[in-house]
């Protein structure tokens, strides 16, 4: 490749003719193709949230808890008994429009690999999906690729997926949203961090070999799609879950010995920022010679090696008087081991090949330097709320689409495609609560985990679709009784460079701000995704609509106290929180009356956590049977849930006068949940003491759902309208 | 009683195993590397479930040929005792320690769900826990699951009571071309069979994953508890 490195070059690495001007002022002389591609990466949107950088500083990122927050390969914190929960969230969505197989599996490994980076032993992955309409003609293949891509990868490494959430909008048609997301636990005394020290030390490369897969993925993922896009798959990794099962083993056999001074996975931008950022971290100079690189493919170029996104690999600085040691560890798992370089003084990375200086960049300048944009926001007035719809449907037929409706239908097709329970530890297996729940191996510990977005409240009012993904999160995790911790977030944006997604974005960021802070439910790690658009050959561009995906860990003393969804055979249902009716946004007005519109649901901090933490206390103190959040769908739709799920029916009371039934049963009102108790008169007593809003709801029993005026269904049936969703979609009905 | 569980590059179940076997015989169970060559000392080798090699070749192929399983081989055909679960037993049936095949489900997905199995199998150790017709439930993972053999052959394993395990609804009804209870498609619903003198057993669902009362069952465990107590008189 002999390319002339000029601006034109820069443009099409991604670089502005700005940022170009910066590389030449900081280099004092025309850069190589290397050292070019090197700045491309490191300062596209991917690597450098140049964009959102300053915004994310605003977020709330401590707790006495925390020990860990973001800045780091994942978030950290204490949950007890001397260990530490490590976790994040990534998101894969271009490669896996491109290619939904291997651009879904590359995302659960890039995520794990983020996790044993820090120490820690992988012992839960969930995931966020969202695909385009149900009716367009490609979603079929996406999401048919997508699920075996995250099985395949997760399956065969061992480690179970416990949970996820999976959404279908037209907004995704052409930009699909694959957000993964890794649990992990470590001793909270051994997490291994990035930073680079001890001047002389051997950098060393394990894994897979270095191919010429996946060169300026970063650059990709920071661009919109076009019709051109499918002409990129070759940006595309491809994952080896094999190889990265030996790479977890090998490098958790070496972490338990004294070998490791700091280690980085390579993800996007491979060994360029894996390098760059345990030097600039460790704010020394680092000394790479590329021809003792495992390759895999024969005349590479040092461009290519340094921006080759090929996966399963790992860059680490040792103890020279353990490099033995070590190789030894990795020969036994039979992956590469190459000591590739060394660190210097010099506050550059200094990359050699075939005897020649390919690049030679100052850190500083690379690293921190890097361009930050305060990018203009345009604030859209949000919809007033809605004037309150008649109902065309009745009750039971609204219940009947809703259930069926692909948002709401029952996710089994694809939890039956991933391994739960593999590791030994899984007590909530998808779908059986509002949150997974793994025992934390050789203790009675529980970690609650989930994910949770709806893009449609964000699409309607930024700001409170940001507060809202915070606190279903959090209720999720409360209504198995956990205690919330910490959350990771996935923001999933349209293109930073139209003012009015930016305004999305900052109001988003305020919205996760603001909740976070109330609840002092911290983030910890996080990741950006923007340019999630669409240009048809019209020349129309299509954003998706907002989705910060929050991943949420809660944690439990003793998993004996956890709660699911499923009722007992009897008792009675109780509805903690007020009920006002709110249909704007809702899944009722959208799936019965064709109508996405209104304000979407206020969301009270004060009543969420003075509800979430009546309900938390309640279910330790073993009062609560079963219990579950009402959110997608509304009331009725959670108690249909809960009846499906335990084969039990209920009858329940009439809605209260001054709240229309249709109003009532599926509104989609905050901070509430239904509880199932053999201890009503109890739970009611305590909920008025403590000035919670509770309300009977009926009686649990029988195998229909019944409803004074309007309704009479059986369980059984409703469990079939709820199953058939995906097999029809997939044509395996 | 000593137990030994082989690790393969890319097994993955061997913790779920370990628990398992330690809770029912309350001591941990040593772990074999896969280039190890020899299993002395052992009662009972467990072949646990995973993807061994990734599978990339056919499910169990490239294990079959890792060094310890000339020591396995050798053990079996001394009459030491076998158990291969899901991975464990595509590696058995490679080997050639047990009949048969394992081909992709019938459905052409992964599945991960519960089943439930119903116990065929007497005068073993494998089925020792349980009393023939029993019916227990089974978590299950895997993608090539669906148990073939010769017509003869699956003749035989019916003849001779060789069938270890069949999957059935929750009341132990079966139905071979029901896919809602013969997940996989198996040849006659064949869930695990035994070898010829029923010292090697091979079932494709986990029933080391329901033997916690803490994670929401005991079901599996008269596996383990069985092999326990034949094995400790």
């Amino acid at each position: 490749m002999s390319l002339k490195v000029d601006g034109d070059l820069a443009r099409s690495f991604g670089l502005t003719d700005d940022e170009y001007g910066k590389v030449l002022a900081i280099m004092g002389r025309t850069p190589s193709l290397t050292e070019l591609g090197i700045f491309s990466v490191m300062w596209s949107e991917h690597c450098s949230y140049k964009s959102s950088r300053m915004h994310l500083r605003t977020l709330p990122t401590k707790a006495p808890w925390v020990i860990h927050g973001p800045g780091e390969n994942a978030g950290v914190i204490d949950i007890g008994d001397g260990l530490a929960a490590v976790f994040k969230m990534e998101s894969h969505n271009h490669p896996s429009f491109i290619e939904p197989y291997q651009g879904a599996a590359t995302g659960v490994g890039g995520i794990l690999r983020d996790v044993f980076t820090m120490g820690a032993r992988p012992v839960a992955n969930l995931n966020a999906l969202r695909f385009g309409s149900p009716k367009n003609a490609d979603t079929r293949r996406v999401v048919d690729g997508v699920v075996r891509g995250i099985g395949g990868y997760g399956n065969c490494i061992g480690v179970p997926t416990v949970g996820g959430e999976v959404n279908f909008h037209p907004s995704f048609n052409g930009n699909p949203l694959v957000n993964a997301m890794t649990v992990g636990i470590a001793q909270k005394d051994r997490i291994f961090l990035s930073a680079a020290a001890g001047v002389g030390n051997p950098v060393v490369y394990v894994g897979s070999k270095t191919g010429r897969d996946g060169i300026h993925g970063a650059t990709m993922s920071s661009a919109e799609f076009d019709e051109e896009s499918s002409s990129k798959r070759p940006t595309v990794q491809v994952g080896d879950p094999f190889t990265e099962k030996l790479l977890v083993e090998a490098c958790l056999e070496l972490m338990a010995t004294d070998a490791v001074i700091s280690i980085q996975d390579m993800g996007a931008a491979g060994l360029t920022s894996s390098a760059v950022e345990m030097a600039s971290k460790g704010e020394v100079g680092i000394d790479l010679d590329l021809d003792h690189v495992p390759q895999r493919e024969a005349n590479m170029l040092a461009y290519e090696m340094m921006l080759s996104e090929s996966q399963e690999r790992m860059l680490m600085v040792l103890r020279p008087d353990r490099t033995e040691v070590a190789r030894k560890i990795f020969e036994k798992w039979e992956l590469d081991f190459a000591i590739v370089g060394h660190l210097t003084d010099s506050g550059r990375i200094t990359v050699r090949h075939n005897g020649r200086v390919e690049a030679d960049i100052p850190l500083g300048p690379l690293a921190d330097e890097a361009p930050v944009y305060d990018r203009p926001t345009v604030y859209e007035e949000p919809p007033a709320l809605l004037t309150a719809p008649s109902d065309p449907a009745g009750i039971e037929g609204a219940l009947r689409t809703l259930i069926a409706s692909p948002d709401l239908a029952s996710r089994a097709w694809i939890w039956n495609q991933y391994d739960s329970s593999v590791g030994g530890q899984t007590l909530k297996h998808p779908g059986a609560a509002d949150a997974a729940i793994i025992r934390v191996e050789g203790t009675k510990r529980g970690l609650a985990m989930t994910t949770d977005c709806t893009p449609r409240y964000g699409q309607a009012d930024p700001y409170v679709g940001g507060l809202q993904a915070v606190v279903e999160a959090w209720r999720n995790l409360t209504a198995t009784g956990a205690k919330p911790l910490a959350m990771t977030d996935n923001l999933n944006f349209g293109s930073p460079e139209n003012p009015r997604i930016m305004g999305q974005f900052v109001r988003v960021i305020k919205g996760l701000g603001d909740a976070g802070r109330a609840l002092d439910f911290p983030i910890v790690s996080g990741n950006v995704s923007l340019y999630n658009e669409t240009r048809s050959d019209t020349g129309l561009t299509t954003a998706i609509q907002p989705s910060p995906v929050i991943g949420g860990v809660g944690v439990l003393d003793d998993i004996a106290t956890a709660v699911g969804m499923a009722m007992p055979e009897q008792g009675e249902l109780l509805l903690i929180g007020e009920t006002w009716g709110e249909l704007g946004q809702s899944l009722w007005l959208r799936e019965v009356c064709g109508r996405e519109e209104g304000a979407p649901p206020r969301v009270d901090l004060a009543a969420e956590k003075r509800n979430g933490d009546f309900i938390r206390e309640h279910i330790q103190k073993g009062v609560v049977a079963a219990c579950h959040d009402v959110s997608d769908g509304g009331l009725l739709v959670a108690v249909a849930e809960m009846a499906m799920v335990s084969g039990v029916g209920c009858r329940l009371e009439a809605n209260p006068s001054g709240v229309s039934p249709h109003a009532y049963w599926f509104g989609e009102d905050q901070a509430r949940y239904v509880v199932a108790t053999t201890q009503a008169d109890h739970l009611l007593k305590a909920a008025e003491d403590a000035g919670v809003p509770v309300r009977r709801l009926g009686q649990i029993g029988g195998e229909q759902i019944h409803i004074p005026v309007g309704m009479q269904l059986d369980v059984k049936e409703l469990r079939e309208l709820n199953s058939a969703f995906f097999p029809d979609l997939m044509g395996e009905g | 009683m000593k137990v030994g569980i082989v690790v393969f590059p890319g097994t993955n179940r061997e913790r779920d195993m370990v628990q398992a076997l330690t809770l029912a015989t309350g001591r941990a169970p040593k772990l074999v590397w896969h280039q190890e060559e020899s299993v002395t000392g052992l009662d009972l080798v467990v072949l646990p479930g995973g993807f061994s090699f990734g599978d990339y070749l056919r499910s169990g192929a490239m294990a079959a040929h890792s060094p310890i399983m000339t020591a396995v081989r050798r053990f079996a055909e001394q009459g030491g005792y076998v158990l291969g679960v899901c991975n464990g037993f595509q590696i058995l049936t490679e080997a050639q320690l047990l009949p048969g095949a394992l081909l992709r489900n019938a459905g052409m997905r992964f599945l991960s769900q519960d089943c439930h199995l119903k116990v065929e199998g007497k005068e073993n150790i494998f089925t020792h826990g349980w009393a023939k017709g029993d019916v227990f439930r089974a978590p299950l993972a895997h993608g090539d699951g669906n148990y073939t053999a010769a017509p003869e052959m699956l003749d035989r394993l019916e003849g001779e009571g060789r069938v270890a395990f069949r999957y059935c609804r929750d009341d132990g009804y079966i139905q071979h071309d029901d896919a809602q209870i013969n997940l996989n498609g198996s040849a006659r619903s064949i869930a695990g069979v035994l070898s010829e003198n029923r010292r090697v057993c091979g079932m494709m669902p986990h029933p080391e994953n329901l033997t916690d009362p803490a994670l929401g069952g005991t079901d599996g465990m008269p596996l383990f508890k069985g092999i326990v107590e034949s094995l400790s008189t």
